[in-house]
């Protein structure tokens, strides 16, 4: 029995391996097929919609969504396809083929730089040149922001979620507080008022402000200070806008007034999850909360046994005027690079995101915030009187969002990271702390570039 | 004309072996060698999945090793997690496993009750400990207040967050406790009745006959352990974001570790960068460590205790 192989059966095992390897490298290579907007949108087709929604109410209400389209559109049929994550729309966005979407959505709306930036999803720009609709007059300007990159407009907002202040009602009288804060000062008497200790924790806390507290992120308390983000050049201003510190301070204030980060931390370990019914402000274990549109229906479905208030966030004091404003984000909708057919599947975008009918019915069904002036304008919709706020916060042009980047949302992980790092007392010197954060988020960006 | 011969025949005799060989080229040559070859590959190219990829040299290994602020706090756990986690399950299964082959009565239970936890999916094992070991609201906490022991914070507390994952890692133990029990089982008596007439103690009958024989299981226990330790990523995921209270669902943010890093492993790196930041080469160079790190452990066990070779063999 020979030892090794012989020589000739050596070359030819790695020719063989060789041969398979570059047989695949090839194939991954070119997984994408050329594609263009050459179709006619007036002949008969058949797109396929990829969209994230799961709960049943969701999944009927997108279905009819697209009933109405086909009724205007008799020769486009769709093939709508729920509950897709965003990994299994990113492959098929890089795969394409005949099964591929033509229409996404996603709730990932940090991902529209690298959408756009990649070519994953097609530029809109020229599809709304030509059905002379100008997006800057209907989106609202938040929306109309996240939804683009660099000038790239490869997405659109398909419905929205705005932040707002949701507050029990009931404590509020008790304690002897007469309306919602205003400004962060007003909030933090508030909070305090609010609280109740109760051996090494608390019966009611007036709010969680630890980043952990559900939707209490970063980019959330600073939607309030409106800061800037990136500058011209695209670098961060992190550690160069007051705005950033601001934020930064006040919150790690609020840890401190109400007990500290550990007693904050040991409550809060022990607190219902946020989608579950026992969310501590459903349970009225917290007093007030930092929440989006949907926080309402939640609450009432769990029966809290409190009356429920809806406000604006408050806002810094030296920006008291600008009381109203809030944090946007949303749904995006795109079509995909690699459809042979973008001339339908924009007409089905276009009807799901400007059609005024549409998207208020939509937005009736799921009880998200519309994302066209119009629909937010529109006596068709039908809400709880309280909702309103999310609307009108939804509507301000003082309203905020995240700029989208190259890299997706990684610049605010960065910072929610130096959040933590700050809250808990693990970073003391906060100029420190957002220079480094500063030069982290250049450096990934570049690395993404 | 007899080389014309020889040489055909040499030929022949090694296409016939290619062929016998084919089944196990074709699968190491597709599903070894080219994953292998393009993840080096892709680990000197930018290459966000979607665009056709560039050189970019060794950018990749430079973000990973000097800017990628996850990488070292990801390899110490890692390596936290081979060192500890791996060695206290090879002793608890050894334990197990000599404890279950001495029971006169009751095997049967016994080794259900140890084996069933193994069964347990991952994910419901974390999450069910996650509650139990909850500091607020836990009833293993509560139970170690009343009988006044400090009660740590566990999956929320940074230094405990190992410890508590060990803890999962020990309840499951049921794969090592087969393993070491049949080992155990399979060492010859009459060693240990030779044993005892020398007047060999219970350590000396472990130490001189138990040991020696079962020492290639325990040597295969140690390097499969290294390897899926390497690859740890659901449990420390999904008790860090239970107990993190934060569910990431579409459209939130990945969170690193938590608490404070403290949960994350490299596989968990691998899923970030590959599939969040869409920096394909940066995750091969991730995966690339973590390659070259088994392999360095297996090579390092396999020389030092003679490989899965039995004592005598």
């Amino acid at each position: 029995m020979p030892r090794t192989l012989p020589r000739a059966a050596r070359k030819a095992a790695f020719a063989l391996s060789a041969v398979t390897a570059l047989a695949l490298c090839a194939t991954a290579c070119t997984g994408q097929s050329s594609a263009g907007a050459d179709d006619d949108a007036s002949k008969e087709t058949t797109l396929t919609f990829w969209h994230a929604w799961s709960a049943p109410n969701e999944v009927e209400a997108v279905k009819n969504l697209v009933a109405g389209f086909e009724k205007t559109h008799p020769n486009i049929h769709v093939t709508v396809v729920g509950n897709m994550t965003d990994d299994k729309i990113n492959q098929a966005l890089r795969a394409g083929g005949s099964k591929a979407p033509d229409v996404i959505s996603s709730f990932t709306t940090n991902n529209v730089g690298k959408f756009c930036s990649s070519g994953a999803l097609v530029d809109l720009n020229p599809f709304f040149e030509k059905a002379k609709i100008d997006p800057g007059t209907t989106f609202p300007k938040a929306m109309n922001e996240y939804t683009q990159y660099d000038g790239n407009r490869c997405t659109v907002p398909l419905l929205g979620d705005a932040y707002g202040l949701y507050y029990n009602k009931t404590a509020f009288r008790k304690a002897g507080i007469a309306a919602p804060p205003k400004t962060w000062s007003e909030f933090a008497a508030d909070a305090k008022k609010l609280t109740v200790p109760q051996g090494d924790g608390f019966k009611q806390l007036g709010f969680m402000p630890n980043y952990h507290g559900w939707e209490s992120t970063t980019e959330h308390y600073l939607g309030q200070f409106s800061p800037t983000y990136f500058d011209q050049d695209g670098k961060s201003t992190l550690a160069t806008d007051p705005a950033v510190a601001a934020a930064f301070t006040m919150q790690k204030n609020l840890v401190d007034s109400l007990g500290g980060f550990r007693k904050l931390e040991k409550f809060r370990s022990g607190l219902g999850d946020e989608w579950g019914p026992k969310h501590p402000f459903h349970t009225g274990q917290v007093a007030m909360q930092l929440d989006g549109e949907w926080r309402l229906g939640m609450a009432e479905e769990a029966k809290p046994g409190f009356e429920i208030g809806v406000a604006p966030l408050p806002v810094p004091d030296d920006r008291a005027d600008e009381y109203g404003k809030g944090y946007i984000t949303g749904t995006i909708a795109g079509i995909a690079a690699t459809s042979h057919k973008q001339n339908a599947a924009w007409e089905l975008v276009k009807y799901m995101t400007t059609d005024t009918g549409a998207v208020v019915d939509f937005s009736n069904a799921i009880h998200n915030v519309p994302s066209t002036l119009a629909a937010l304008k529109s006596p068709d919709l039908t809400y709880d009187p309280r909702f309103k706020t999310f609307l009108d916060i939804a509507a301000n042009p003082h309203s905020t969002t995240s700029p989208a980047t190259v890299n997706g949302g990684v610049y605010l992980t960065t910072i929610q990271q130096l959040g933590y790092d700050y809250e808990s007392g693990k970073v003391t010197d906060l100029r420190a702390g957002l220079k480094k954060a500063a030069a982290q988020i250049d450096t990934d960006i570049a690395q993404a570039k | 004309m007899s080389t014309v011969t020889l040489a055909a025949k040499r030929r022949r005799a090694a296409l016939r072996t290619i062929a016998f060989l084919s089944p196990w080229l074709i699968g190491f040559a597709v599903f070894f060698a080219y994953p292998l070859l393009s993840t080096v590959y892709f680990s000197f190219m930018h290459y966000d999945g979607f665009r056709p990829p560039t050189w970019s040299g060794t950018k990749n290994w430079t973000y990973v090793f000097e800017h990628y602020p996850f990488f070292w706090p990801a390899l110490r756990n890692t390596l936290w997690l081979v060192l500890v986690m791996v060695t206290l399950r090879v002793l608890f299964g050894l334990g197990v496993g000599l404890l279950i082959t001495r029971i006169r009565t009751g095997t049967g239970v016994f080794r259900t009750l140890f084996y069933l936890p193994y069964l347990a999916p991952p994910v419901a094992a974390t999450m069910a400990f996650a509650f139990l070991l909850n500091p607020g609201t836990g009833p293993v906490n509560s139970l170690l207040e009343k009988v006044g022991v400090p009660a740590p914070g566990w999956f929320n507390d940074p230094a405990w967050s190992k410890p508590a994952l060990t803890l999962l890692a020990l309840w499951g133990i049921g794969d090592l406790m087969v393993i070491f029990m049949a080992a155990l089982l399979d060492v010859p008596k009459e060693q240990y009745e030779a044993a005892e007439l020398d007047g060999a103690s219970a350590w000396q009958r472990f130490r001189y006959v138990t040991l020696p024989n079962i020492s290639p299981i325990v040597m295969f226990a140690v390097v499969t352990g290294v390897i899926q330790t390497m690859q740890y990523y659901t449990q420390p995921l999904v008790a860090g974001k239970v107990a993190s209270g934060v569910i990431q669902g579409a459209g939130t943010m990945f969170e690193p570790g938590y608490p404070e890093h403290s949960t994350l492993t490299l596989p968990q790196l691998v899923y970030n960068l590959g599939f969040q930041r869409f920096d394909y080469g940066s995750a091969c160079v991730v995966a690339l460590v973590l390659f070259a790190l088994s392999m360095a452990f297996t090579a390092l066990l396999m020389r030092r205790r003679g490989g899965l070779i039995q004592a005598g063999d």
